[in-house]
């Protein structure tokens, strides 16, 4: 993975440092991890879709695209925020169970694959 | 007086209870509110059939006047618009159509299309005035097309309307009871119809509507006592018991209106329907 020059990682997470674990639900996690993948510094951005009453997927979306990220880690991902990290031309990788350090890890191995499959959401549709 | 008849799960017997309670009580409306799948025209089979479409509005974006101040994103609670590459996204299956976006917007790039969304048809049938409401495959929320349903102007001159609600206890359902001067709930002698029961329970009561219970497919047994137990014990009415009966099934299952073709079944149904208005009148 020679291409990092100022290419950030997100990845959900309920708590802070890079040995918490990937938070399970991508729209509800509390924070997303932020990780510069040239300089390894992190900072950590609240996610507004946590307490979101609706479309928390999608306000997670957004919170991702406007900490400028180019990388989501996320275990899975709705339609409609996935609608908004492909707009927003971010690559989606699934992550695999364990810490934020870990999926780097496993990044820069060339060991994390694309997520490929979204899912409908959990409201199914009720207003 | 409107008169919802709901219950929780799906197959309790909403549609039997609410078909023969407005047939019973002869020059009445009988709204069918599950969208999804409304059945109770196939009982009624109306004439005169008036059919029109319900839409509902969505934001659509002039790219060319937006100055991407987001004014529309950070207005919107249920997160329907995002910002993404200088431009503004809707997801119109999260929209509710409030038109805040379409206020809020100092440019004006914001403008409101309709796209449709369903239908709401009315008939008539020996007295009865029946409405179906029913969804286009594929939309979200059947909640614009309930609205309009029991908005509709004819149905206020009726006096006495019967509403037959969706299942469950979601906004569909609470769109629906939400004028209802009474509501019955349906309860299938089934341990999974008393925990339904339950939560529908629960749901009328936060509504602050009076309400009471039919128990449906009664057969004596542990799950019939159960649910009469628990009428009891929250201290709610139980209307009346219909048994689980091969007749009824029969008559049922072939399109048939019991309350019209059976005269045990007439009268139970009258009975029902007056002990209902006793209560709401209190």
């Amino acid at each position: 993975m020679s291409q990092t020059k100022g290419k950030k990682v997100a990845v959900p997470v309920n708590d802070q440092g890079l040995e918490s674990k990937v938070a399970p639900v991508f729209g509800r996690a509390t924070y997303f991890c932020i990780y510069d993948l040239e300089t390894g510094k992190t900072e950590y951005v609240e996610n507004a879709g946590a307490i979101s009453q609706g479309g928390a997927g999608i306000k997670a979306a957004q919170c991702v695209v406007d900490a400028g990220a180019s990388l989501l880690f996320t275990p899975q991902c709705g339609d409609n925020a996935a609608e908004v990290i492909r707009s927003a031309e971010i690559e989606m990788y699934q992550s695999v169970e364990g810490t934020v350090e870990e999926n780097i890890k496993n990044y820069q191995a060339g060991k994390l694959a694309l997520l490929e499959s979204t899912h409908a959401g959990f409201h199914h549709g009720e207003k | 007086m409107r008169i919802a008849v709901l219950s929780g799960k799906g197959g309790a017997g909403k549609t039997l209870i609410a078909v023969n309670l407005a047939a019973a009580a002869g020059r009445s409306a009988y709204v069918d509110c599950d969208v999804e799948a409304p059945n109770g025209h196939l009982f009624f089979k109306p004439t005169h059939i008036k059919k029109s479409e319900v839409a509902i509005k969505v934001p659509i974006l002039n790219p060319l006047l937006c100055n991407g101040c987001r004014a529309c994103v950070d207005f919107c609670r249920f997160n329907a618009l995002a910002y993404i590459k200088e431009t503004v996204v809707v997801f119109n299956d999260v929209c509710h159509s409030c038109g805040g976006c379409v206020y809020v917007c100092p440019q004006n790039a914001l403008s409101e299309r309709e796209i449709p969304v369903g239908t709401i048809q009315s008939g008539f049938s020996k007295g009865v005035s029946v409405y179906t409401g029913e969804l286009k495959i594929g939309m979200p929320s059947g909640v614009p097309i309930i609205k309009k349903l029991l908005d509709a102007k004819d149905l206020k001159q009726e006096v006495y309307t019967v509403v037959d609600c969706p299942p469950g206890s979601a906004c569909t359902v609470m769109e629906s009871i939400k004028d209802a001067d009474y509501c019955v709930v349906v309860a299938e002698a089934t341990a999974f119809g008393l925990h339904d029961m339950k939560m529908v329970l629960e749901l009328v009561r936060l509504m602050g509507k009076p309400h009471g219970v039919i128990l449906n497919k009664w057969i004596e047994g542990e799950a019939s006592e159960l649910t009469e137990t628990c009428c009891r014990e929250e201290e709610v009415k139980l209307l009346g018991k219909i048994p689980f009966d091969s007749t009824l099934g029969t008559l049922n299952s072939n399109g048939e209106i019991v309350a019209r073709v059976d005269d045990a079944y007439r009268a139970m149904f009258s009975a029902l329907f007056e002990t209902i208005k006793e209560e709401v009148k209190g």
